[in-house]
């Protein structure tokens, strides 16, 4: 065992160094004060304040941010109903093609999703007049679509390990199954659709080849911008925006991370 | 039933009873309404792609040809294949197929020999360690992955944070940038944690007195995990390691942000000929080859993951 003891724990902390190191050196030379990013100069806020003033980057992100708020909640609700189906109902019609349509856009390259998306929206258009033109509405469909197949999955393994018989009781005691569903299992499998929003949140809010392909004039979302801006080279603005993201998710985690961990003791006590 | 619950069963009753007398129950609906959602927006989708690359570029809005067309009364259908043939005898197209897969390939090998050590580290760590460890495994999904893909660039620029590290050692500038080794660095970095968090659910379920039989009987520790470890955590691997391969093989973000003007990948080609040339049949015909190309990963997926869940049972 010597030779694991020694190996095991220096390879998993290289990884982490890898994972790690350059998210922090975003973060720090995001209080740079030379607008070269990467060679340091002395500690400056500026990169915050031209933030602040880059009203095209603030627009988008509020624009984006509402998207997401939008497509997470619908695709909480299809995902949680397609995971009851799944989940519940053992077999019907369809089963295999509905199990199907929501694994696959798990692995769909985002090329292929977003130039479907886009071709059945033109084809629409010109057949039933529907969605009118291209923009907000076709990114949250497109967004609601692919983060629906996320929040099945979440669902999906809570609904799993769940004890069937609480539900069982429910009815042995006459209570219908919409009632059993609301009052027992939506409940008991709320942290999975919480867990499954922001997820659902996260990703449409990070989401740039789908959202370029189905977005049209005028509605251009957060990471359009700061592709755009990126692919010109370094951009200091665009390093405290991600510090801001960096901070807040980190927040969330690890605050989710510490009540998930306090959870069972108190179950236990 | 509290007065408030009979109140608020009492519409959800009418409702059934008028959803039953149009043959809907309320199981029907459940299962409905998702399964209408994804066929119209994911899977017939699909369909209006295979559509239109048998299409041609055409003039106009939307710019391609009519499949259907009504001629003296008559339905006339046009296919055209030009499109795939010009896909499987271009070179531009064939080479940069060949390159997604090599590319994509070789990440997931990188991927494998540095998120393996990983996930076996975590699985065998402490458990109050476990969990922070997941967690520091998780957290990079949940930041922006554009914004990580921009701080590797950072990372790998010429004037970039290893450039500059290698510089006070006195050793001089490395050309990292807009390489194909950066390509790979971004994917194996981006792509990572799906790696490892399968790999460790199959390989924190192994049972630890296997480990002890197998050292009784006299196994070395690398003889141990090549002979007990490494069979068992397979699904494991496979699983992980198509969630590395199979999004990386269609990969636009990547490299456009790390690779060079050389690195052509199939889904920086699609986007210009979508983008750039407005050809939108040709740009259908590509995206179906590389459905076709994903098909078989998918599948093997498929199977791995659910011998993943099956044995957790």
């Amino acid at each position: 065992m010597t030779n694991r003891s020694w190996f095991l724990p220096t390879t998993a902390t290289l990884g982490f160094v890898f994972l790690y190191a350059p998210i922090l050196s975003l973060v720090v030379f995001s209080f740079n004060a030379n607008r070269l990013v990467t060679v340091w100069s002395g500690f400056s806020v500026q990169a915050y304040v031209d933030l602040w003033n880059d009203r095209q980057l603030i627009s988008a992100a509020l624009l984006s941010v509402q998207i997401a708020a939008v497509a997470a909640s619908i695709a909480v609700v299809l995902g949680t109903l397609c995971a009851v189906a799944l989940v519940r109902f053992r077999r019907f019609r369809g089963r295999t093609i509905l199990q199907a349509a929501v694994s696959a856009p798990l692995v769909m390259p985002d090329v292929i999703t977003g130039l479907a998306l886009l071709l059945l929206f033109v084809a629409m258009q010109s057949l039933i007049g529907w969605p009118p033109g291209r923009g907000v509405l076709t990114i949250v469909i497109a967004h609601a679509t692919f983060c629906t197949a996320y929040v099945t999955v979440v669902v999906q393994s809570r609904l799993g390990d769940l004890d069937m018989s609480l539900e069982e009781a429910a009815m042995d005691l006459g209570a219908n199954p919409v009632r059993v569903f609301f009052d027992i299992t939506l409940p008991i499998i709320a942290p999975a659709l919480v867990s499954g929003w922001l997820l659902a949140f996260t990703l449409s809010l990070d989401d740039l080849v789908i959202a370029s392909f189905v977005s049209g004039p005028g509605s251009s979302t957060l990471p359009m911008v700061i592709f755009s801006k990126i692919r010109l080279g370094v951009a200091p603005e665009v390093n405290a925006l991600a510090t801001i993201i960096i901070g807040l998710v980190a927040l969330g985690v690890v605050a989710a991370t510490i009540l998930q961990l306090r959870r069972p003791k108190r179950g236990a006590a | 039933m509290s007065p408030e619950a009979r109140f608020a069963a009492a519409p959800i009753g009418i409702v059934r009873r008028a959803l039953a007398a149009v043959g809907l129950s309320g199981r029907g609906l459940v299962i409905f309404a998702p399964f209408a959602w994804m066929s119209l927006f994911f899977l017939v989708p699909l369909l209006v792609v295979f559509g239109i690359s048998l299409a041609t570029k055409q003039f106009g809005q939307p710019p391609y040809s009519d499949l259907l067309t009504t001629k003296d009364g008559t339905v006339q259908l046009t296919l055209h294949l030009s499109n795939y043939i010009r896909v499987f005898t271009d070179d531009l197209y064939r080479s940069a197929f060949l390159s997604s897969v090599r590319i994509a390939g070789i990440s997931t090998v990188f991927a494998i020999l540095i998120g393996y050590p990983m996930a076996y580290a975590i699985a065998r760590a402490p458990d109050r360690w476990r969990n922070i460890l997941l967690m520091l495994v998780i957290l990079p999904f949940w930041t922006s992955f554009l914004l990580r893909v921009y701080a590797l660039s950072g990372f790998l620029r010429g004037e970039g944070v290893i450039n500059n590290l290698l510089g006070m050692f006195g050793i001089g500038q490395l050309t990292m940038m807009q390489t194909d080794f950066a390509v790979y660095v971004g994917i194996v970095y981006s792509y990572l944690p799906f790696f490892i968090l399968p790999l460790y659910t199959s390989l924190v379920k192994l049972d630890p007195s296997l480990h002890e039989a197998s050292a009784d009987l006299g196994s070395r520790p690398w003889q141990t995990f090549l002979s007990v470890t490494l069979p068992l955590s397979m699904p494991g691997v496979i699983a992980g390691a198509m969630l590395v391969f199979i999004p990386a093989i269609g990969e636009f973000v990547i490299p456009s942000l790390l690779g060079g003007p050389g690195t052509q990948m199939i889904g920086r080609i699609l986007w210009d000929e979508f983008f750039s040339k407005t050809n939108w049949p040709r740009a259908s015909a590509l995206a179906v080859t590389l459905l076709v190309i994903v098909v078989i990963p998918i599948m093997l997926m498929q199977r791995a993951q659910n011998a993943v869940v099956e044995g957790r049972r």
